[in-house]
């Protein structure tokens, strides 16, 4: 008996079936990180806080430049000052951005100043222009400025404070040390969830046991009192720079339990994968698979959650100075300005000295938004 | 389930054996004790110490021991309810602090009931309307609520309180009840003024709430038991509330636990700025001036009210849902 199936000469043409198109195959193609940018791309909420924030950020490193005073810049002359109003016509003519000089008097009555704009005395707004000098980064001396004002005759877009500091300039210096405390601190509470959920899911066992404990004591007990115990134990007698980095200590220390946990029970799960047999199979080491195999794979969620928890360390942050506690003026940073607005009062006469929590709620909601679309993106096979 | 709960208060015991000893040394690492504070500050203003009344005082605070037996000391006082001396206030921690725990425990209790109140509509909302307007624009607010600083939110609110009703809200009760013993007037007035805290702590909370409720909730309405009811004609509301509503329902218990430390850390910083007699502004004094035991039994409170707070959820839990009590596994 012959066979008596039919079979094909011709070579066999695995994609004969299915042809793809060339975008097709780009999707099918893409590395994990492509797809990734594809999948984030989309959430244009996400794509917007991603720009803002890389902006900020970017102010960070140039403050000087874009600062009108440096940041001990004040003029005791003008204390408390409303913030200038912005005008581009005098008497309907077109002059271009100008504010109006203040005239100081004092209402002795409430025992305030009180200041007036005069409208003969225009102080026109320079842009990219040589005004208060600076060190930039405190190696390179300069003097160029986004916008400049003479010191002497001062123009505070967001009002002066207490001692006459320009606040938008302050603000900008502020960002700083607010901006980089809950990247670093998240950098440190990171590789301590890292290790410590790495190592419970490695060992297991009593190992797995000890970490879950501490995990469940730190997690039980309330935040704010720990840091302030914390922060409390820090020597007065320590620097500006050692108190920044035992803050970024402190706060990544509290926080490190959540990712800990995450990283625990994502090995856990993963170990038992197909893939992971295979790859023991062919004689892998235990190490050798979390290194390699394990942690890439769920690294991207594990950056994701990280993100959101940044915004929790800045105010964080902004609350320990606010108290008076961790960072001291003369460092600038928005919890430290927001410390001039602990009195009731300051809401109802000044209410400019509250600007600085604008800022920290604009970069809270970016960093969710952002964190938000990471985390979406994550899994670009999901 | 009688089992389940014993099991569960055994684990409670290594938790907090290890916070103790966490706290305690904490507590201890801070350079110098309070005595020397203490001389130091009655050099401040001038006055001569006479070294033998501290060597007697150190030694009679049991100062002079070696860490592990005070460690010891303090742990076991604690078991019997002595949780140490306050040398700040000179009466026992728990006279100083009986008072204000109640307050905290009183504040924690209405902002949990507040978040919940608001949260579970909003979530609900969220969650059947998903990427509406209305989605959005709630979670959005809620957002809001997270990112505000929270002594921020308090200060305003002190001002608009004080703009437009004509309270003072400082503090929790009228000082006419300050020292009083409880009484029908007392907790009135402290309802009155309760109000602050709980919105400004609450506020907080919400947002995260409110994800999770979404989260959970959508998780259930995807699943085909809800396509089944509606199919068969089940009304939307009934259809939503049977069964989706009750199932999200669990981590939401399960959840208990995980709040307490935000809320307790939120009213910490809020009774700060708008000096309420809870355990916050206590806390901070007795930090700065190395009252140790004040500051410590405190901490180690607050753990316990947590761990009692998991506690709780967990038997809450076990009760609702009895796949968990019959895996006898710890919940979360």
């Amino acid at each position: 008996m012959s066979n008596s199936h039919y079979v094909n000469d011709k070579p066999f043409d695995p994609k004969s079936v299915e042809v793809l198109t060339p975008e097709q195959e780009a999707i099918y193609l893409a590395p994990q990180r492509q797809l990734i940018w594809w999948k984030f791309k989309r959430h244009k909420l996400a794509v917007a806080s991603g720009i803002f924030l890389a902006i900020m950020y970017l102010m960070t490193i140039f403050a000087e430049f874009i600062a009108p005073y440096s940041v001990d810049a004040k003029n005791t002359d003008y204390v408390l000052a409303q913030p200038h109003d912005v005008h581009f016509f005098h008497e309907g003519e077109f002059i271009g951005p100008f504010v109006y000089d203040y005239d100081k008097s004092l209402d002795l009555e409430n025992m305030v100043r009180v200041y007036t704009p005069n409208k003969d005395k225009i102080i026109k707004l320079e842009f990219f222009c040589s005004g208060h000098p600076y060190k930039f980064w405190g190696l390179i001396e300069a003097d160029n400025h986004l916008m400049c004002a003479d010191i002497d005759q001062p123009v505070f877009l967001l009002g002066s404070d207490t001692l006459g500091h320009d606040m938008l300039s302050r603000i900008v210096y502020g960002a700083r040390i607010s901006l980089t405390i809950g990247l670093v601190g998240v950098t440190i509470s990171f590789a301590l969830g890292i290790i410590i959920g790495g190592l419970a899911g490695y060992y297991g066992g009593w190992v797995d046991l000890v970490a879950q404990r501490l995990i469940e004591v730190v997690q039980s007990l309330p935040t704010l009192p720990l840091w302030l115990t914390l922060v409390a134990i820090m020597p007065a007698n320590w620097s500006q720079i050692t108190v920044y980095f035992a803050i970024t200590i402190i706060l990544g220390l509290v926080d490190w339990t959540g990712l800990a946990r995450a990283v625990r029970s994502k090995l856990f799960s993963l170990r038992e994968e197909d893939y992971v047999l295979a790859a023991r199979l062919m004689g892998a080491s235990t190490k050798r698979i979390i290194g390699l195999h394990l942690i890439p794979g769920f690294m991207s969620h594990l950056i994701a959650s990280a993100t959101i928890t940044i915004p929790t360390m800045i105010l964080g942050e902004t609350a320990l100075s606010f108290l008076g506690l961790g960072l001291r003026a003369p460092a600038v940073s928005w919890g430290i300005l927001l410390e001039n607005a602990r009195d009731i009062n300051v809401v109802a006469l000044t209410p400019w000295l509250i600007y600085p929590v604008i800022p920290v709620i604009l970069i809270v909601l970016a960093f969710n938004f952002f964190g938000d679309g990471l985390r979406d993106a994550a899994d670009p096979y999901g | 389930m009688i089992t389940y709960i014993f099991k569960r208060i055994l684990y409670m015991i290594p938790t907090l054996v290890l916070t103790s000893i966490l706290v305690f040394t904490l507590i201890e690492l801070p350079p110098g004790d309070y005595f020397e504070s203490y001389v130091n500050e009655l050099r401040a203003a001038g006055e001569t110490v006479d070294p033998k009344l501290i060597e007697y005082l150190r030694n009679e605070y049991g100062f002079d021991k070696p860490i592990w037996e005070r460690y010891f000391q303090w742990a076991t006082g604690m078991l019997v309810g002595d949780f140490g001396y306050s040398f700040e206030y000179e009466l026992p921690v728990s006279d100083v602090i009986g008072d204000r725990l109640f307050f905290t425990i009183i504040v924690t209790f209405f902002t949990i009931i507040f978040t919940w109140l608001i949260a579970f509509p909003i979530g609900i909302y969220s969650a059947t309307h998903q990427y509406s307007w209305g989605d959005y624009g709630l979670t959005f607010l809620g957002l809001l609520g997270l990112a505000i600083p929270n002594f921020l939110l308090a200060l305003i609110l002190m001002f608009l309180a004080n703009e437009f009703f004509g309270t003072s809200v400082g503090g929790l009760i009228d000082p006419e009840y300050i020292d009083q013993p409880l009484s029908w007037g007392k907790f009135v007035s402290v309802l009155e003024h309760l109000w602050i805290p709980v919105i400004v702590i609450g506020t907080s909370g919400t947002a995260a709430m409110i994800r999770r409720v979404r989260a959970n909730l959508l998780d259930e309405l995807r699943k085909p038991y809800v396509t089944t009811a509606r199919a068969k004609g089940m009304p939307e509301f009934r259809g939503l509330m049977k069964y989706p509503f009750r199932m999200s329902l669990n981590f939401f218990i399960a959840d208990i636990g995980g709040i307490l430390p935000t809320v307790i850390s939120g009213a910490e910083i809020v009774a700060i700025v708008l000096s309420l007699e809870t355990t916050g502004p206590i806390l901070i004094q007795a930090l700065q001036s190395h009252d140790m035991y004040l500051a410590g039994s405190f901490l180690m409170l607050l753990g316990f009210l947590t761990v009692i707070g998991v506690l709780i959820s967990d038997i809450a839990l076990a009760i609702l849902d009895p796949r968990i009590r019959l895996q006898g596994g710890v919940s979360r």
